[in-house]
């Protein structure tokens, strides 16, 4: 089993013949997503190299093709429109890959959301992989393993990959590993997805990736120890070396009025019963100790 | 992006935010002048840097008289200013703002920022003004008053009038606040800001609301709509070897150890610094190359990490999803027939051909260590780092 995506992910590419969405249209196809329409307007009527049939519209992708989800590669400047038109559509998944979006067009996006059943993946992350059943968004699909029982949850991009390596090295398999971004404004935060691993079966433990800035983390927490979260959580967090008051990449990742701290979060993930790992290096190894106490007991 | 006091106080002026008679000036002579058309006696000079806590270092004085304006922005222009937010390097003077003295009566505190915690900026007031915010907010926190602005809508007067009568003002203050909050609502959606603070925002004697500071951040994802913001840039406020990194589209942020890193992705380069300091280390800088690992950026990346005398090691640390490793390898291969690197590199790549990029570097006569996993990488580029300290 997995969380949000799986075999039945009818996907629309938003961007699709731009250079990032055509070069991920065509590794997303090699994984074996299905990806059913493409949306770039006043192309519609087109077909992209791989024969996907171009709207242009979100609306008629989805009514023409049966389309459930829809991941967005459209340019920073008009991709909060982009995610709007497919809240508009009525889609139950929104993943936002790009990278820059002014926080003040996210507003209109999260309100939209707020009154609607669409659930948004994003911006600014790799997306969402169910390793060997689809794969949305940038990460490289081969450091996945297939039918597995461990969930990732991660605020960052290629730690999230080696995190991920980590795993699949230590034999530990994945469900499914969601990238929610490393932007102030998100779509979904680490407590909207602890609920969904919590219900599915094959979930047994859980990886949280978290970064300085916010209180994704915190919130994280509190939610695990309220809601007596029955699976295994290690943490990381990043940016325990960060100075106050820099922005360390992502548009989220900073230490201001004193708030966000690695120190602070690690303390509550801590409170909370979670594992949390000093080391970035050691995630796997953490995980493959407790699947393993956790059968024993 | 941040700009100065004066730049912020001119949208505030143009918005319809009362802030003090004023002009800049980046000469003694400039600063004369300012004070001759200001026409009055009681002047303030203030330094312009991009830092709080001016007022302690120095970089606040009162002038009466012309001549005073004239000896005080001789002493002021070209010092270096020490405060609180500067770190012990300091920031050079080069520009001063001379204003006229305000009749003050109460110091209060406003600010406008992101709440990410339920994504809906936040409109802050408190009584306490003049002193560190962060300090109140720790020590006294209901001392500090907040009405949170629904996303796709704006300030409403009914909300600038409760933060107007929890500060405690009366009679026309009141009039004088609402109209101020509304102003700064403005300024803060019409410009894309991330932040904006006013501290102090003084009440005067005869009821008046001024902004007798202002601080604004801009959300530099925004930035590319807003040109006339951008031409008030001050690169000089900036570190040099991060404008230069800019350039080249790379992600970097000076700090004060001795082991270089070069990392693609935030998170990981941040992750990176962790474990150097695990094992014993001190990064020397956040460096993102995102995802364009080429001999061009590598061999960019080299010369800015070495522009740094205090770098010992330079650890290179490429997860490659959509980067291929191999091609990373030849890069940074390249790159160090290009660039004098006189200290250790120690690089792990892992991710897409992973075992073609160590064959690579295997066969490679340019020195360099090579790591298998990410702790053994932070275990070496820290011990020969510290070896080359001693």
């Amino acid at each position: 089993m997995s969380i949000l995506v799986n075999e039945n992910t009818k996907l629309i590419v938003q961007g699709i013949t731009g250079k990032e969405g055509a070069f991920h249209t065509q590794q997303m196809l090699s994984y074996g997503t299905r990806i059913v329409a493409g949306v770039t307007p006043c192309k519609g009527g087109k077909k992209d190299v791989n024969g996907i049939p171009i709207f242009n519209t979100v609306k008629n992708a989805k009514k023409l093709t049966g389309a459930n989800t829809s991941v967005v590669f459209v340019p920073p400047a008009f991709a909060a429109d982009a995610c709007l038109e497919c809240i508009d559509a009525g889609l139950d998944l929104i993943i936002c890959i790009t990278e820059g979006i002014p926080t003040m067009d996210m507003m209109p996006v999260k309100n939209a959301l707020e009154h609607s059943h669409t659930r948004m993946i994003g911006p600014n992350c790799p997306g969402i992989i169910t390793p060997g059943v689809t794969k949305i968004g940038i990460m490289p699909g081969f450091i996945h393993k297939p039918h597995g029982n461990v969930g990732v949850i991660s605020r960052s991009g290629t730690l999230t990959y080696e995190a991920v390596h980590q795993l699949s090295r230590s034999d530990i398999g994945q469900t499914t590993c969601i990238g929610i971004g490393g932007d102030p404004i998100i779509g979904t935060t680490f407590t909207d997805l602890l609920p969904l691993f919590q219900d599915d079966t094959d979930t047994e433990g859980v990886v949280m990736i978290g970064e300085i800035g916010g209180t994704a983390e915190e919130e994280a927490a509190e939610w695990v120890q309220k809601n007596k979260f029955s699976k295994p959580v290690v943490a990381f967090i990043a940016g325990q070396t960060a100075p106050t008051g820099r922005r360390m990449g992502h548009a989220g990742a900073i230490i201001s009025g004193g708030k966000g701290s690695a120190g602070d979060k690690m303390q509550s993930l801590r409170s909370a019963g979670i594992k949390v790992s000093d080391s970035p290096a050691e995630i796997g190894i953490i995980m493959k100790t407790l699947l393993n106490d956790s059968i024993t007991v | 992006m941040k700009i100065h006091e004066y730049q912020g106080k001119e949208l505030f002026r143009n918005a319809g935010v009362p802030v003090p008679n004023g002009f800049p000036a980046c000469s003694v002579e400039e600063a004369v002048e300012a004070a001759d058309r200001l026409n009055i006696d009681a002047f303030v000079v203030k330094a312009q840097i991009h830092a709080g806590g001016r007022g302690k270092g120095g970089g606040v004085k009162l002038a009466s008289g012309k001549d005073e304006v004239r000896k005080i922005a001789h002493a002021m222009l070209g010092m270096n200013l020490v405060t609180h937010q500067t770190g012990p390097e300091g920031k050079n003077v080069q520009r001063l703002l001379i204003e006229e003295v305000s009749n003050i009566s109460r110091e209060l505190y406003a600010g406008i920022v992101l709440d990410s915690s339920n994504c809906r900026f936040v409109f802050m007031v408190s009584t306490e003004g003049g002193v560190e915010i962060e300090k109140v907010s720790k020590e006294t926190p209901d001392k500090i008053i907040k009405e949170w602005i629904k996303p796709n809508e704006d300030l409403k007067f009914y909300q600038a009038r409760k933060l107007a009568f929890a500060l405690g003002l009366e009679g026309r203050q009141v009039g004088h606040a609402v109209k101020t909050f509304m102003a700064l609502w403005e300024v803060f959606t019409n410009y894309d800001c991330s932040l904006i603070e006013i501290n102090p925002l003084v009440v005067t004697k005869s009821d008046e609301i001024i902004a007798l500071d202002s601080k604004i951040n801009f959300d530099d994802n925004a930035l590319f709509r807003h040109e006339d913001i951008q031409d008030m840039r001050d690169l000089s406020e900036e570190e040099p070897s991060e404008v230069e990194a800019k350039k080249y589209k790379l992600n970097y942020i000076k700090l004060d150890g001795n082991v270089g890193c070069m990392v693609n992705g935030a998170g990981l380069a941040m992750a990176t610094m962790d474990i150097i300091k695990i094992h014993g280390g001190k990064p020397a800088n956040f460096l993102d190359v995102g995802g364009i690992a080429n001999a061009k950026t590598v061999a960019h990346g080299f010369k800015i990490i070495l522009a740094d005398p205090n770098v010992k090691s330079i650890l290179i640390n490429i997860f490659g999803g959509i980067v291929r490793c191999d091609r990373v390898a030849q890069g940074v291969i390249d790159a160090l027939s290009q660039v004098k690197v006189d200290v250790p590199v120690i690089i792990r790549l892992e991710g897409t051909n992973a075992e073609e990029a160590n064959n690579i570097l295997d066969q490679s006569a340019q020195k360099f260590i090579v790591a298998t996993n990410l702790k053994d990488a932070a275990e070496k580029a820290v011990n020969v780092a510290n070896k080359e300290q001693l």
